[in-house]
């Protein structure tokens, strides 16, 4: 009893840790310093320069089950910049997932994970944003916040690196969509099946690949038949290994696409039941109801001449090396010089084929012939009549 | 149109239907769209009211309609079970459905996400993504409010989780039993 109670007092006492800040990312292996293993992926070759994360900005849109895990991860990274959007509080209903804490009920998840990444990282700039994306306000603050260019006044574009969506409903994922198109702005999407055993990730790059409304969602077909699945009283389940599971694959994703190693998945998807991984990409819809889509699919036209021609010069600088190369020699027919229309892989348009394992979250929209605006209710087609007329019948 | 009652699909196909294709950041055609859903939501109200099934009152809570607020309410064994309704028009509308809220309710059931918002049944999204940009405030009400109070009502009701207010002083006081 005796122990147990100094023991007790011992932690009331013990003073927590505080690291200060570093100023730059050192390769030294000794026990302080918190970027040795990550500076190692550069003298191993993974990456070129690893410490050109420092200069990159990530936006999270949804500090949930896969966002707080994406910000922890990217945050022991050492990305510079964090900005965090979620309009939700810590609940003790979230204790199922990984990160929050008991004692940071009440809390807005911003600030709550400001609180715990600021102690993991003081390196990294941190904003949160405690607002709801898809009301007019809130998405004003959203663009704004994206545009703003005061943590690095001379990057090209908006004010971020990558945007990374992580909220769990198709309105919020429309409105980033919207955003990002606005502002010719990458980014990623994530998801997570509201029966949990299934999810993805999608990378979006306005006017080059499909936006999030060129086609209705694509998923991770889980294999259970929905009329069989018991929803009497649930909206969603959700499991911390699933969400661990997108969100490391999330990141992993995103620290390829910024560091530039490896192959960055344009989808990859994630059945928990079959241990499946579909993926496959997808063009942009040319009838695509999203206008800024629209622009950005024209934009990217334009540009085809050039990506041409550095695909071709890099298609050749490549040849060239690999016939001085004897080990490549049989991949020799591999090479050609391909028109850029020409995919490999599993490329499906907005109305193909989807590979095995994936389906469509909804449908597409029926076609319908417009009505000419009819005259014939012109009396009424005045905005404050038609307030008074419908306030009437309140009364 | 699997999966919805024979009454709300014959009120869902006299509400009038919406023909432009504008969110509130629109300008010119959003006044459009409004003007639209007003009609929209007159028409149901009228029809409601002529068959005796009046169950909602809303309005717009300020002058670009990108807010609105109203109630509704539920008859339960004879009683009238009535709540604040509250939504704003998303950026995207009509792409996305208004998430309608009954903040009162919040909490108190698991078919719900957080601030209120009530959880549609799989059917709905579907038939809303079908039928953009020509289902308007209306149709959500009718096809998204009215089941779910529907199936939900009676369920707190009988659960105990809200009580008829003539029933809330004298029920209080036997918790405190
Ligand atoms: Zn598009």
């Amino acid at each position: 009893m005796r122990s147990r109670i100094e023991n007790l007092s011992n932690l009331a006492t013990s003073v927590p840790i505080h690291r200060s800040k570093v100023k730059d990312m050192s390769a030294e292996v000794v026990d302080s310093n918190p970027y040795s293993r990550l500076m190692a992926l550069q003298r191993m070759g993974i990456v070129e320069n690893y410490e050109r994360i420092r200069k990159f900005s990530v936006a999270i849109v949804g500090i949930g089950g896969v966002g707080s895990v994406a910000a922890e991860m990217l945050t022991r990274c050492g990305i510079g910049r964090l900005l965090l959007y979620d309009y939700d509080k810590v609940e003790l209903a979230n204790m199922n997932r990984l990160f929050f804490r008991p004692e940071q009920v009440g809390m807005t998840k911003t600030e709550a994970a400001v609180q715990t990444l600021s102690d993991i990282n003081p390196d990294v700039v941190f904003e949160n944003y405690t607002l709801n994306i898809t009301t007019v306000q809130g998405f004003e603050t959203f663009m704004s916040s994206l545009k703003n260019k005061s943590f690095d006044p001379n990057k090209e574009g908006s004010g971020v690196d990558l945007v990374l969506s992580c909220v769990d409903n198709y309105e919020a994922r429309m409105v980033v969509n919207q955003a990002c198109n606005e502002l010719n702005q990458t980014w990623m999407e994530s998801g997570v099946s509201e029966n949990a055993v299934s999810g993805h990730i999608q990378l979006l790059v306005p006017g080059e690949t499909a936006c999030f409304a060129c086609a209705p969602p694509l998923v991770v077909a889980s294999g259970v038949d929905e009329r069989t699945l018991k929803r009497e009283g649930v909206c969603a389940a959700s499991l911390p290994t699933t969400m661990g599971v997108v969100a490391g694959l999330l990141v992993q994703n995103t620290l390829k696409y910024l560091l530039n190693f490896g192959q960055v998945t344009p989808y990859l998807g994630y059945n928990a039941l079959k241990d499946f991984f579909p993926t496959m990409e997808m063009k942009p819809n040319p009838q695509c109801s999203n206008s800024a889509c629209l622009e950005r699919q024209r934009e990217y036209m334009l540009t085809k001449p050039a990506r041409d021609a550095a695909a071709r010069e890099k298609m050749e600088a490549e040849a060239l090396s690999a016939t001085e190369c004897p080990i490549h020699a049989e991949n020799e027919w591999n090479i050609s010089v391909v028109d850029d229309s020409e995919v490999s892989g599993s490329d499906v348009g907005s109305s193909g084929v989807l590979p095995e394992g994936l389906t469509r979250e909804l449908p597409t929209a029926d076609v319908y012939t417009d009505l000419p605006a009819s005259d014939e209710t012109s009396t009424f087609d005045d905005l404050e009549e038609l307030r008074k007329q419908l306030e009437a019948l309140s009364s | 149109m699997e999966g919805w009652d024979p009454t709300t699909k014959s009120t869902l196909t006299q509400i009038p239907l919406l023909t432009t294709r504008a969110g509130p950041r629109d300008g010119a055609a959003w006044t459009q769209r409004l003007k639209e859903e007003y009609k929209a939501l007159i028409a149901y109200t009228s029809m409601n009211k002529s068959k005796d099934n009046d169950w909602f009152r809303i309005s717009a809570a300020n002058p670009e309609g990108t807010r609105w607020t109203g109630k509704c309410w539920y008859i339960h064994n004879l009683l009238k079970y009535e709540f604040d309704l509250q939504f704003d028009i998303p950026v995207t509308y009509p792409a996305t459905a208004p998430e309608l809220e009954l903040p009162q309710l919040d909490g108190k059931t698991h078919k719900m996400y957080r601030g209120g918002k009530i959880c549609l049944t799989v059917h709905f999204k579907p038939l809303w993504a079908k039928n953009c940009p020509r289902f308007g405030i209306a149709h959500a009400l009718c096809l998204g409010l009215a089941p779910w109070l529907a199936a939900e009502i009676p369920i707190l009701v009988d659960s105990g989780m809200i009580k008829h207010k003539d029933d809330t002083a004298s029920s209080s006081e036997d918790q405190n039993q």
